[in-house]
């Protein structure tokens, strides 16, 4: 194994050993900070293959912004900072089931779509930005297109949500 | 403007970097965080010494020349204090906070170029004045430094107490909205330069300042690191009438002090980052440039450390004279106005150097949009401010009407010129709709 195999071999054991914390810490904060080291994981594997860009808006998007969302939410609902043991929930074999059902189709589908891709590490610039926006923008256009207009959906439904409710509040 | 002449993008050129034996790495490194901590001190008392010839009073200036050693004083007492940790802590997220909170100030000091490439004293070895450089440099600084968030929110959730983890989420919700700004205001220089790295946007200001030629993309970035970094008049996390102290109320001694020194070299990081993106970084302004050594040799560091205490006065000088803002008030300018105006301005920038790239338009007629995208700003500024005058009218209108004081299900205290109807009131919150609606 080379160096940048050890380090990548690393980083995945890292967050999916975080990833399982996030969801057996009886603290509800914790588990959002496993989350964050988890996210972070990630980022460094993108590191590791080369991809500076898609790694450092990994950090800023979803370490910076959404999990501090997330935080935020949990603050405002509610902030003890004892452990709450009532949430383990009694359901986690059906939920690991998903989980890993999931895991599978995703994996499948990984191997199915890149079986035969192989990564040129020595190459100085794999995932530059320059790189990164043609691909995105010229070669999968499409699913990125679908994707934003799912987002954009859920961010309607989530404002239509949350008006439903306050007009509901205020008659 | 240079719309005429066609700038090839600049193809990401960082070999220069990466090439440094161990042991300069490591006085790199070193010497960013040895100068860093000295510019604290002396950005502590500096601001002392300025507020305090603002307000006609002398400042600290009994220890040492000028007072100089007051700084390196309060923090020998700061580390000799008692280190508290409240019981309702929660102990490990409560140590980890102000480590989150100053590790990514001094991280992203790491891509700001302090000077062109030099020679190593006593060696023959050239090497850049920056410790290193990536082709997404700046979208690593806003990455690192919306890491420095965390420290924040957690030290206010782990105190366990309600100042704290109230003034946690002030600063969260204002860190996020004003990250926003910046990173959109730093889009038309990405534009511009062809570049995220920061010596090649530095390299991309060599005729023209992007200071000059991107004006609102400036305002909106300076505007925007005020509040990124909790300054007045954008101090609500820690706003002392409100708050205590805001997120760090229970801090005490050296953690307390990591805090205090976060503040400070982020204040430093944004100055240095605005010198960097928008006042040509190291390069040596107008009179001084028409010398050719001037951007050579150690030079330059000079310049970039004058524009970023420039910088840093302007800091001190909002907070001597600028009343704080409300809440509500800097959200709304925020969302409301930054956001819009540099999502218009990206627009503008991106069809201008569209055009400009695609090889050939009259100037005049690029003068033209140009005028017409700032008389689109005026509107967009003066419309926005009539709405928002109309929408705080309104309830003046309402003061002459009664003051439900329990309209809210629990009393509160009337707003000035609003007339207390005492328990009347509770009628009317009897037959309110919902009531009757479920009672029906």
């Amino acid at each position: 194994m080379t160096a940048v195999q050890v380090v990548f071999v690393l980083l995945s054991l890292v967050a999916v050993v975080s990833a399982l914390l996030v969801v057996t810490t009886p603290h509800l904060v914790h588990s959002a900070l496993w989350l964050v080291v988890t996210l972070g994981a990630i980022a460094g594997v993108f590191l590791v293959l080369a991809a500076e860009f898609v790694a450092w808006v990994q950090v800023l998007i979803y370490v910076g912004a959404v999990v501090v969302l997330l935080l935020f939410a949990l603050m405002l609902t509610r902030a003890p900072t004892g452990p709450q043991p009532d949430l383990t929930v009694r359901r986690w074999a059906p939920a690991a089931f998903v989980a890993l059902l999931v895991a599978v189709l995703l994996g499948a589908t990984l191997v199915a779509g890149f079986q035969d891709v192989r990564l040129d590490l020595d190459q100085a610039v794999v995932g530059s930005a320059e790189v990164t926006g043609e691909t995105v923008f010229r070669r999968w256009v499409l699913p990125f297109e679908v994707l934003s207009v799912l987002l954009l959906a859920a961010l309607v439904g989530a404002i239509v949500l949350s008006r439903l409710r306050s007009e509901d509040g205020d008659d | 403007m240079n719309a005429t002449h066609t700038v090839v993008l600049a193809a990401d050129d960082l070999s220069v970097f990466g090439q440094d034996p161990w042991w300069l790495v490591v006085i790199k490194s070193v010497l960013i965080f040895a100068i860093l901590v000295v510019f604290t001190l002396f950005n502590i008392w500096f601001e002392r010494r300025v507020v305090a010839r603002m307000q006609h009073r002398v400042g600290p200036n009994v220890h040492g020349p000028f007072g100089l050693l007051q700084s390196l004083a309060d923090g020998v007492k700061l580390a000799l204090k008692e280190d508290i940790v409240p019981k309702a802590a929660d102990k490990v997220v409560f140590l980890l906070a102000p480590i989150m909170s100053t590790v990514p100030a001094f991280v992203a000091f790491a891509v700001i170029p302090f000077g062109p490439e030099v020679t190593v004293p006593f060696t023959d070895i050239t090497t850049p004045l920056q410790l290193t450089d990536m082709p997404v440099g700046v979208l690593f600084i806003l990455a690192v430094a919306s890491i420095g968030i965390y420290g924040i929110v957690l030290g206010g959730w782990s105190s366990g107490s309600t100042y704290s983890l109230l003034g946690g989420l002030r600063s969260s919700a204002q860190m996020i909205s004003y990250e926003v700004a910046m990173g959109l205001s730093l889009v038309a220089v990405f534009l511009y330069a062809g570049s995220m790295s920061t010596s090649e946007i530095v390299a991309a200001q060599e005729r023209l300042w992007f200071g000059l030629i991107l004006i609102p993309s400036f305002v909106i970035y300076v505007i925007s690191m005020v509040g990124e970094t909790n300054r007045a008049p954008f101090d609500l996390p820690e706003a002392e009438g409100e708050l205590v102290g805001g997120f760090h109320t229970e801090y005490s001694s050296l953690k307390f002090a990591l805090f205090f020194l976060a503040e400070y070299v982020n204040m430093v990081t944004v100055s240095a980052l605005a010198t960097t993106l928008f006042l040509g970084g190291w390069r040596a302004p107008w009179p001084l440039s028409l010398w050719d050594g001037a951007n050579e040799g150690y030079w330059p560091v000079l310049w970039f450390f004058a524009k970023v205490l420039l910088f840093i006065f302007m800091f001190i000088w909002l907070r001597g004279t600028l009343p704080r803002l409300r809440y509500d008030q800097f959200m709304k300018f925020g969302w409301k106005r930054l956001i819009p105006v540099s999502l218009v301005w990206i627009v503008a920038v991106a069809t201008i150097r569209a055009i400009s790239l695609e090889g050939g338009i009259d100037r005049t007629y690029l003068l033209a949009a140009i005028g017409v995208v700032a008389v689109l700003f005026l509107v967009l500024f003066f419309v926005g401010g009539a709405e928002e005058e109309a929408a705080e009218a309104e309830p003046e209108d309402q003061r002459h009407g009664d003051f439900d004081a329990f309209a809210g299900g629990y009393p509160v205290p009337p707003m000035p010129g609003k007339a207390v109807q005492g328990r009347t009131s509770v009628s009317l919150y009897e037959s309110s709709p919902t009531l009757s609606k479920e009672q029906s």
